[in-house]
């Protein structure tokens, strides 16, 4: 065992050694590693946060849709109650129209009914005239009664 | 491998093996110690191991290099692999620090890091083939080459007594030098057994920086002599080579076991140490 200068080699090396460590080596190395350390918590926290929100999210998504689900409803039912009252008001509408028509009919028809029975008694009374005329022709004097004999023509 | 007139012994082998390429200051200017000049080295103090302080300032640049190459580049965001390996390192010596260590010092991290991460590379030499390289430098006219820093007292010595410096200097630092006085003349009796605590507490101090070196130089070069074995077992015949290649295998998975260990155990009694140097009673 020769204890020499190579032991004062030694201990200046380390010294070098240690202090170009601590003043180049250590602090970016462990500052790298906390920081990671730290964004790794911030992200697992925010990882968790996230997921809370999520259930937040979708507890919120179900209870719309109950909401949207139940309106729906709601709706269809008005709908349905006013599909019914529309069709309801348009029977009714139809029904009243028929009515209002087959009225107007059976008044024409009763006009219709009533000129011809005019008419007919028109014709009754020429026809009427004619026999009469027939009946009498000696004693009518044909310039007199012309306009009698015209009428019947015209009206032939 | 040689020895100095060409022979090959076991005992030579060995002997080669355990010097260090030397160079040392002596009446005749620098010389390089050798076998030719009967190791003119030993026991000089004014001597380099050559070796040892290349390999361990090559490991030791290396290890830097690596990890500000890692550091400048290093991102917040997705790590790539070199960085998630260097990050696992980083963030197992802090978590060891703040396990250990309560107070608030910035020189501890970075200190544990250089330690462990040094100290394993210094270590790692062992596992490369005990020949390989030394043939190497053999072959490029290096006589004598140990590979492995963590086998050289000196190596050792000179963390250890750098921790050593560190705890004599942050115990005055912290407690003041009568509160460090106090510490290793009132305990653990009262003042009135001063010379008695002085002289426990002053053993206790030592042996620190002495355990340290020790257990690190004893388990690495018992290793490495064990190694050394085993090579010289495998030249003993087939039964030999077997057996020999066997046991090295064994050996060093079981090495890959020491040389953490030891880089760890250095490095936690760093902490500790300088832990209770921080700790004012």
């Amino acid at each position: 065992m020769n204890i020499n200068l190579t032991l004062i080699f030694e201990m200046v090396a380390f010294a070098i050694f240690v202090g170009f460590c601590m003043k180049f080596v250590w602090p970016p190395l462990i500052g790298a590693i906390e920081e990671r350390q730290k964004k790794i918590s911030e992200g697992l926290s925010a990882a968790e946060k996230a997921s809370h929100d999520l259930e937040l999210a979708k507890q919120q998504a179900a209870s719309t849709m109950k909401e949207a689900k139940q309106e729906a409803a709601t709706l269809i039912d008005q709908a349905k109650k006013r599909h019914s009252e529309i069709v309801e008001s348009a029977k009714e509408d139809a029904r009243n129209e028929a009515d209002k028509i087959l009225n107007g009919a059976r008044a024409e028809i009763e006009q219709e009914v009533n000129r011809a029975r005019e008419h007919l008694r028109g014709q009754l009374a020429t026809l009427a005239v004619a026999g009469a005329e027939k009946i009498l022709e000696r004693n009518i004097d044909a310039s007199a009664q012309n306009d009698i004999v015209e009428k019947l023509v015209a009206e032939l | 491998m040689a020895s100095a007139n060409g022979e090959l012994t076991s005992a030579g082998y060995i002997q080669h093996h355990l010097k260090n390429l030397t160079v040392c200051q002596t009446e005749q200017g620098w010389q390089w110690s050798g076998a030719e000049n009967n190791y003119v080295c030993d026991g000089n103090f004014m001597a380099i191991h050559v070796d040892s302080v290349g390999w361990a300032l090559f490991l030791g640049i290396f290890f830097l290099w690596l990890f500000r190459s890692v550091a400048k580049k290093a991102t917040v965001g997705k790590p790539g692999k070199l960085q998630a390996f260097v990050e696992m390192i980083v963030e197992f010596v802090d978590k060891s620090v703040k396990e250990t260590f309560h107070g608030r010092n910035p020189v501890i991290a970075p200190l544990s890091l250089t330690v462990f991460v040094w100290i394993f590379l210094m270590n790692f030499m062992d596992l490369i083939p005990v020949d390989l390289l030394p043939m190497l430098f053999q072959a490029g006219g290096v006589g004598y080459m140990k590979v492995v820093p963590s086998t050289d007292p000196n190596i050792t010595f000179g963390l250890s007594l750098s921790v050593f410096l560190l705890i004599i200097y942050y115990s005055i630092k912290v407690k003041g030098p009568v509160g460090f006085f106090k510490e290793l003349a009132f305990h653990p009796f009262g003042p009135w057994m001063m010379p008695f605590n002085l002289l426990l507490e002053g053993i206790g101090l030592l042996a620190k920086p002495v355990s340290l070196a020790l257990r690190l130089f004893g388990n690495l070069y018992a290793g490495e002599l064990i190694f050394m074995l085993i090579a010289l077992l495998m030249t003993a015949g087939i039964g030999g080579f077997i057996g020999g290649t066997l046991a090295h295998v064994l050996w060093a998975v079981f090495h890959i076991l020491v040389i953490v260990l030891q880089a760890f155990i250095f490095m936690m009694l760093t902490i500790v140490y300088l832990s209770m140097a921080h700790e004012d009673h």
